[in-house]
């Protein structure tokens, strides 16, 4: 017999509490939209440009010492970072004024100034001109990607269960997006990918809750729809977390064991997908019952305004 | 009994036993393979450069130096006509992409047009009737010429590029005006930047002596360019005829002159030799100089014709600088300068560490995983657990057989396959407990369990192929390699999560035949 991790029989008020979550949902986005606007983003050198420098010393690097060096031969902001072994250091310059000339020029200087004991293991220069390029290609993947599933729930379900889905998904966006802008966690080409794997993730979860109401309206015609959704909302709820739980886990793995480039990677991942999973379930199915669903049925006084 | 035909239970175990024989060879390394039978399939799944180490460079093709280089060719070719057919003008000047005149005689304007037209047909004319024009090319042929300069461009880089020698370089367009390329194990691009920062314009041409040249100055039908010898800059007025250029060699190779310095030998074809030739016979005595990119390498005299074809271009060059001045002489002229955007090496120590930590991490996240299903749904877990391995062998499978490159963030989606794989074992147990409990027999609930579920599976699946799609068509190398091993993941697990499991639950029914579940 296996553990019954969530119990099967569960009966939550998920509806009836709709009111407290959404104003703490709400009021968890407002923050989040705020620091965006406020804060910014900490751009990485995919969106800003600039040079990228990992190398490895043969013993623990003086960052300090580095930094003074570095410093001295370049223009601009030089940010050291010691990164996963005390003897790796992830330098980041900014953009040189110039052309491809400067960027070349500094970090022969940098390399120099480095000199012989020193393993590279990863340069990188970007220019200005594909950080453009990035965030527009970045915006219209995250916007093709709503329409496109807002479309695919409109044509298999109704327009409301697509409106639904669509205001649940802009919720764990700017969730994701608050993340990376409160804790300025570095903003590269891969907080894009996990903010649409946060999206589609949550999609995810909605629509097989979105598959239970539907198959319950078909089955219960007479039951009142805020007991229909919280009904729905319950049957799947095992599924829901068993699921969320078994994904968060190999992401845990990927985020304590898979090294700092693949940790940076899974952690708004990690986030992004707690937040979906929670959004799936208080918001998503409850934000239905605003929506006229049964339009000729009747509508429960205490719920629908 | 849950009926599965004959035929779908041999497509399913012929599709895994398939997808175990593609895996296969990601075991061995390559000289191994070689000792295989033939009939055995070699692909590996590729990795890319930040796995495996390499280079990666993103140019531009500087589309703007292309047409004002056509504008002024333009310009010279109405100089010429007008100048035969005599119509007066004034204030012919190339703009950034058109050109515009004053016809001295507005009634010249009918006449004019035709003959601009001759020059070339794609020109759009316009005209105001005080004989002011503007000409440009219509939009169809701009992009027409924009698509060839960059196939052309595409082409001279791989030529150059393989030139070098460097192993399995992949190069490919991206965009309307980029070109990807990536140089595994290249540890240090710089040499590979210098052959593409060049466009190699090659050109043979007369030196005015008549003139002391010198920065700055101008000589009426001469360009003054600079020679760099011996750490010194000296300048010459460099006649604007050409009289043979690159386009006319058939060879260029790196060799030595008699006292042992480094030079280039390069030959003619017979038109390009006869061209020299009938020059170099006229002209004995006099300079020429061998320009490139509109710098001098050379200006020898001319000691005798030179009637052969071949010839040498010795200046003081290194061994190095003669062998890749040799290459960009036979790999030809690049249609248009090209600039570096993006420049990315990853060492191959780097790319082992993220092998080692990503093949870890994604063995302990399986491992945490199963275990969790195990625990969840004890002998439904288990062949869940089966599905999740085919799953990944068959991931895999079809990684090496289409040649799709295993990136970084590939490993990531590989963790989140397996979280979206096992998804559809949940979806499918949940439904049969939840069946079970509605006071269903054993056998019908399973069936209705999988049937139920299937919808749910199917939308649910969709909607993230949908995102992952966009991810795929917007993103660039690290996101589209995220993009491919999840699509593959879910793709497949549509298959090991649902026809799978469902087979081997038949299996389990026909041996055990089993009352109750053991969920």
């Amino acid at each position: 017999m296996g553990l019954q991790l969530v119990p099967y029989n569960t009966n939550y008020d998920f509806v009836g509490k709709k009111n407290i979550v959404f104003t703490i949902l709400i009021i968890v986005g407002i923050i989040c939209l705020a620091s965006v606007f406020y804060h910014g983003f900490n751009y990485g050198i995919d969106f800003k440009g600039g040079l990228l420098l990992e190398i490895r010393t043969r013993e623990t690097t003086d960052i300090a010492k580095l930094r003074s060096d570095l410093s001295g031969v370049v223009l601009g902001e030089v940010t050291l970072q010691e990164f996963g072994a005390p003897n790796d250091v992830l330098i980041r310059v900014e953009r040189q004024p110039g052309g491809d000339e400067a960027q070349i020029a500094a970090l022969n200087k940098i390399k120099e100034k480095l000199g012989q004991n020193v393993d590279y293991r990863r340069v990188e220069t970007v220019g200005p001109k594909v950080s453009e390029d990035l965030i527009r290609n970045g915006i219209y993947a995250v916007l093709g990607a709503l329409v496109a599933m807002l479309v695919y729930i409109w044509f298999r379900f109704e327009w409301q269960f697509g409106v639904c889905s669509i205001i649940t998904l802009a919720h764990d966006t700017i969730i994701v997006l608050g993340l990376f802008s409160l804790f300025q966690l570095e903003f590269n080409e891969t907080a894009i990918i996990a903010v649409l794997i946060t999206v589609t993730y949550s999609i995810n979860d909605t629509v097989v809750i979105y598959d239970r109401i539907r198959e319950n309206l078909r089955k219960f015609k007479k039951m009142p729809l805020s007991e229909l959704i919280n009904h729905s909302i319950n049957d799947t709820l095992s599924r829901t977390i068993l699921t969320s739980s078994v994904t968060l886990l190999s992401l845990l793995g990927l985020y304590f064991f898979g090294g700092p480039v693949i940790a940076a990677f899974s952690l708004p991942i990690i986030v992004g997908i707690t937040a979906g999973t929670i959004s799936s379930i208080t918001v998503s199915a409850p934000l239905l019952l605003h929506m006229h669903l049964r339009p000729d049925q009747l509508l429960e006084s205490s719920e629908s305004k | 009994m849950i009926h599965i035909p004959l035929w779908k239970t041999l497509l399913t175990v012929a599709v895994c036993l398939i997808g175990i024989i593609f895996v296969i060879p990601n075991f061995f390394t390559r000289e191994q393979l070689d000792h295989f039978p033939s009939w055995f399939p070699k692909n590996q799944v590729v990795l890319g450069l930040d796995l495996q180490g390499g280079a990666h460079l993103l140019l531009e093709v500087d589309f703007d130096g292309v047409v004002k280089e056509q504008m002024t060719s333009l310009m010279d070719a109405i100089r010429n006509t007008f100048r035969k057919e005599r119509i007066g003008y004034t204030g012919l000047s190339p703009k950034k992409d058109f050109v515009t005149l004053t016809l001295r005689n507005p009634a010249d304007l009918e006449k004019a047009t035709s003959l601009i037209k001759q020059v070339d047909r794609d020109l759009e004319v316009t005209s105001t009737p005080e004989g002011v024009m503007t000409l440009r090319l219509n939009e169809t042929a701009m992009q027409e010429r924009k698509k060839s300069a960059l196939a052309q461009s595409i082409e001279i880089v791989r030529r150059r590029v393989d030139e070098t020698g460097i192993a399995e370089p992949f190069i490919q367009r991206q965009g309307e005006d980029r070109i990807l390329i990536q140089l595994p194990g290249l540890q240090d691009p710089t040499r590979i930047k210098n052959l593409l920062g060049k466009t190699a314009k090659l050109q043979f041409r007369f030196v005015d002596t008549s003139v002391n040249a010198a920065p700055g100055l101008v000589v009426p039908g001469s360009d003054v360019l600079p020679e760099e010898r011996d750490g010194k800059v000296f300048y010459y007025a460099v006649k604007k005829h050409t009289i043979v250029s690159g386009e006319n060699l058939v060879d260029a190779q790196p060799s030595f002159d008699q006292y042992n310095r480094p030079m280039v030998s390069f030959k003619f074809d017979s038109l390009g030799a006869k061209k020299f030739g009938d020059a170099t016979k006229n002209n004995v005595g006099k300079l020429f100089a061998i320009v490139l990119d509109d710098k001098i390498i050379s200006a020898p005299r001319i000691n005798e014709p030179i009637l052969g074809g071949s010839g040498q271009i010795s200046g003081s060059f290194t061994l190095q600088e003669a062998q890749d001045l040799a290459l960009l002489m036979r790999a030809g002229a690049l249609p248009a300068p090209l600039k570096v955007l993006e420049e990315r090496t990853v060492g191959p120590g780097l790319g082992a560490d993220s092998i080692a930590a990503g093949e870890y991490a994604t063995v302990i996240a399986i491992l945490m995983v199963m275990a969790f299903m195990f625990i969840a749904y004890s002998f439904f877990g288990a062949i869940a657990n089966i599905a999740v391995i085919f799953n990944l062998i068959l991931l895999f499978a079809a990684l090496s057989l289409t040649h799709a490159t295993l990136t970084l963030p590939g490993i990531a989606g590989i963790a989140l396959t397996i979280g979206m794989a096992v998804d559809a074992n949940v979806l499918i147990n949940e439904r049969i407990k939840e069946e079970l409990r509605l006071g269903r027999k054993l056998l019908s609930a399973i069936d209705a369990g999988y049937n139920r579920a299937m919808t749910t599976i199917i939308d649910s699946n969709l909607t993230t192929l949908i995102g992952v799609g966009l991810l795929y068509q917007f993103g660039t190398g690290p996101t589209r390699g995220f993009a491919v091993t999840t699509s593959i993941g879910i793709l497949v697990s549509m298959f090991t999560a649902i026809t799978l499991t469902k087979q081997i639950v038949a299996w389990w029914i026909r041996w055990r035949r089993p009352t109750r579940l053991p969920i």
